[in-house]
Order: C-alpha cells, then structure tokens, then sequence
C-alpha cells in the first residue's frame, strides 16, 4: 500500500485514491495540429524514477492531485492541487 | 544434444540418467552478430527460433539482463486463447494458436499443451449478445471453436461455481473457447532456449544492454556489462522496459506504459478445475486454472498505476481474494502459497506492435498488455520475418507505431487511449 499525504485530509492509503495518470502532459490548443493531440494523447515518456502524475481522492476531498512519485520504489517527493490556483492557496499566497 | 524421445527416456532410465547434456550453452559473447536479440523472455527466444529455422539466420546472439526465465515469462498466469474479434488480432492469435498445438514436437521439448477449454462468464442477457456477436466473427473468420453455452451445458461441464440465483451477479451463460488452454510456462521458455541453442544461437545471460551507439540513423553498437556487441540488424523485445531502452537509444516517447500485473497460485490440491474459467464483471476481473501440479493458478486486474516495480500490493490481493470467493465458494480454505507482479508493456489501444523503427537496422516486439504468454509463437514467427526480409508482411501491417496517425485504434475492449484500462 503506498501512502499518499493528501494536502486537505492529511496521510491516506492508496486504495482511496484513483489513478490518473501521466500529470507531465499538456494538452494542446483544441485547435492545434493533429500531431500535437496525437503527441499527447497517445505517447508517454514512460519514466522509471521519478515522475509526476494524477490521482484523485475519490473517497476523500474528491479532488485532483499531483503527485510526484518514484515509479520503481513508489516513494513518494509531494503531493500537490492539480489546480494551480487552489495549490497558492494552501501555499498562503492570495 | 541428446533429443526427447520415449526410447532415449527408457534408456536414460536404465543407464543411470546419465548421458543428458546440458540444455543450451552458456557462451562469451562474440563481437560482432547478424542479428542481436534484445530480451531472453518467450518473445526474444522464439524470435531467434524461427529466424534461424525459417529463414537460415544462424550468426544471431538473444541478450538477457537476467536469466531466460525470470521475467514475465515466469510470471504469467499461462492461459493461450485466440478469442479475438477485432481484424489484425483474430488473424494472429489463431495463427498463434495452430502454433501452439505443434510446439512441442516442433522444439522437441514438452511444452505440456492442455487444449482444456477457455470459459469465460457472462452474467447477463447484454453480455449473452456482445460475446454473441464476438464468438460469430471469430466462427466466420477461422476460428472454428467458439461456442456460448447455456447454463445447464455450463453446469455440467462445471458442476462448482457459484450459480446462486440471488449471487451478485448470477451466471446466465458462458462464451467457450475449446481448443484454448493452458501451457507449461517456464518448459516454453526452455523449450525455445534449447531449439534456438541447437541452431548455433548464442543465449548470453547476466548481459543487460546498457547503452546505444548511434551513428546517423542506424544503431552501430550495443553497450553491455560483457563488453560492445556489434550487430547488423537489432531487436528489442523487452516487455515492460522497452521505454527504458528506447530512451537509451535517444527516441523519445512510445505509446506504452509500464504498469504491473499480479498472479498468484495456491497450495496443490486434487484435481478440482478442468477448465479456464474467467469472471469479468464491471470493476472485478478474474481468471483461475489448475495447473500440473494441482496448485491454482489465478490473477485480475492491474494494480492500477504505473510501475516498473516487480511486487504487487495489498489492495489487488484482497480484490482477487473477493473475486474467487463470489466465483469459486469452495476455495474459501485455501492457502495461497506464493503471489507476485510482473511489469508488463501496456499500450493504448491494448495491442501490440511489431514494425521497424525510426532507425534502419532497429525493430521493435511490445506492446504486449495482459496478453504475451499466448502470442508467444506467432510473435516470434512475425518478428523474425520481419527482421530477415526487412518488411511487414500484411499479418502485422497495422501493428506499427503509426497506426494511431492514421486514426486507426486495435482496441479490443473499446476502453480508449488509457493503458491501464486494457486489462
């Protein structure tokens, strides 16, 4: 079980938790070029070691987390909002 | 090489056991091979096979990081099945599926082939449909052996499963796959590890590739622990650390990610369970077997998120432990002697690729999800055409790494672009 420190309800198992998947991606422009939707939505870098990625807390806050995770010991670095506004916040910015 | 025979077996059996040589060579690796197999598991082996028996390629080396044997090829639940629908992948797991049926005579090796039937659970009138449709286009398409059963042939065939009319989700039916079974894993991986030897291949274990030299579009050499391999032509076959090489090889991204699968198998018990039997309901998925041994064989689903990690977790324990109580009732008291997790190579439609790359002399095997054990043969067999005539032949002509370009999904569960929903 890995243990993920949710910024809102504090340590939690995994199995609270659903998987995303690669947060590294940025999706293009709805009306960017066929290759740039292709690139995203179907090639990954696949990284062994440390990656960034979602999960949601679907049994906790419910929301969208990023987390930064070692895909071969799955420690895991930090765990941040996926929403970028909401992580100033908890940041104590405005 | 002393061959398999009942007379060699006899006279072994009078003379003490004596005369049996060891199964292949344990050479140093040359500097320079024709071809250079990258990955010693089911999938590497058998390409180094047909490419030296079907196509006379015989200055060939398979590297393994390991030892053959000790990756997915160990780890994998057995099961060889060829109940495809979609166009590309009904073809080649049938023609997978005919290899498999003379495998052991043509390694000369008792792959332990159980033709035993394949029986996946259906649970409602909808499923009765769709595996309906399904199991037609395999009849029309060559593949003789697809039946749905109804429940009194399902429970005759298969007197203990849990038909409890106020079960969760009560059995109405069956979708079968007679000439589907199960195989002696680790006897595949001998099997074609000594066939390959016998035709002069070089099997280097302990010899995990650790960089690649590039030269304009082509791959001059491979790095490794026991010195620079040159090769003509190169193949990775590497399952779940094909990114890691790729990545190596300065290529960028692929559509796979790296998740891992758990099996698990129990304490031996009598003869209990003559089938496969399968059990996919919403989020719970099961398959169960009985192996030689008299263990019980069986697995679910992905442990969910990426991972290039060889060990399972809890949580998929208890999953799997539920599904098989709410299945098989009677398994209740058994112990589960050993579970583990193998890092399989998942894509993003759930099919595979065997096509050349964006340099010359490289060709890629992956792409292979829950599925490599049974493709084994026909896997080998495309890629070591590919690789000797340099062209896709019109079996594996969609199974590049275009085919996403082109708009074209082999998605067989119709699950989209997320890996680890294509389990």
């Amino acid at each position: 079980m890995i243990r993920i420190p949710c910024p809102f309800c504090g340590p939690r198992d995994h199995a609270e938790f659903s998987y995303g998947g690669d947060g590294s991606i940025t999706y293009p422009a709805l009306d960017a070029p066929l290759e740039a939707w292709h690139d995203a939505v179907f090639l990954r870098e696949n990284i062994c070691g440390r990656q960034v990625e979602t999960w949601q807390h679907v049994h906790g806050c419910r929301l969208w987390l990023k987390v930064e995770r070692d895909t071969m010991s799955h420690e895991i670095y930090s765990v941040t909002p996926a929403d970028p506004a909401l992580a100033k916040v908890l940041e104590g910015g405005e | 090489m002393t061959r398999f025979s009942g007379w060699n077996v006899f006279w072994q059996g009078m003379t003490g056991q004596k005369g049996w040589a060891r199964q292949w060579r344990d050479p140093q690796p040359k500097s320079h091979y024709d071809v250079v197999i990258v990955g010693g598991g089911l999938h590497g082996l058998a390409t180094a096979y047909y490419l030296a028996s079907n196509h006379g390629i015989r200055n060939i080396a398979v590297l393994e990081k390991g030892w053959v044997g000790g990756g997915n090829a160990g780890r994998n639940t057995t099961i060889v099945r060829s109940n495809y629908a979609q166009p590309g992948n009904r073809e080649f797991y049938e023609h997978s599926l005919k290899l498999w049926e003379n495998l052991s005579h043509d390694l000369n090796y008792n792959v332990m082939f159980s033709q035993r039937s394949h029986i996946a659970l259906l649970h409602s009138p909808g499923a009765i449909d769709a595996a309906s449709r399904n199991y037609n286009t395999m009849r029309l398409t060559g593949t003789p052996d697809a039946e749905i059963w109804d429940l009194d042939r399902l429970k005759q065939a298969v007197p203990h499963l849990n038909y409890a009319a106020d079960a969760r989700f009560p059995i109405m039916g069956a979708a079968v796959q007679t000439r589907a079974g199960t195989a002696r894993h680790d006897a595949v991986v001998w099997g074609y590890a000594r066939a390959a030897d016998q035709l002069g291949i070089d099997i280097v274990q302990n010899c995990g590739v650790t960089g690649v030299v590039r030269e304009a579009g082509r791959i001059t050499a491979l790095e490794t622990p026991r010195g620079r391999i040159t090769a003509g032509k190169i193949g990775f076959a590497v399952a779940g650390n094909t990114s890691r090489l790729w990545t190596m090889a300065g290529l960028g991204r692929l559509p796979i990610e790296s998740h891992k699968l758990q099996a698990f198998v129990s304490e031996p018990l009598k003869p209990l369970l003559d089938q496969v039997v399968v059990f996919g309901m919403g989020g719970s998925h099961f398959y169960i077997s009985q192996s030689d041994k008299g263990g019980m064989v069986f697995g679910g689903d992905l442990d969910w998120y990426k991972s290039y990690a060889q060990r399972g977790n809890l949580p998929i324990v208890q999953d799997v432990a539920e599904a098989a109580m709410s299945v098989m009732p009677c398994l209740g008291r058994v112990k589960l002697l050993r579970h583990w997790a193998g890092v399989v190579d998942m894509s993003m439609d759930g099919s595979h690729f065997i096509c050349r790359t964006p340099l010359d002399n490289l060709y890629l095997n992956t792409g292979w999800n829950y599925g490599g054990f049974k493709a084994t043969p026909a896997s080998g067999w495309w890629f070591a055409d590919l690789i000797a005539n340099d062209r896709p032949a019109p079996m594996i002509a969609n199974f590049d790494l275009k085919r996403f370009e082109r708009g074209l999904q082999i998605d067989e569960r119709g699950a989209g672009p997320d890996p680890k929903l294509h389990g």
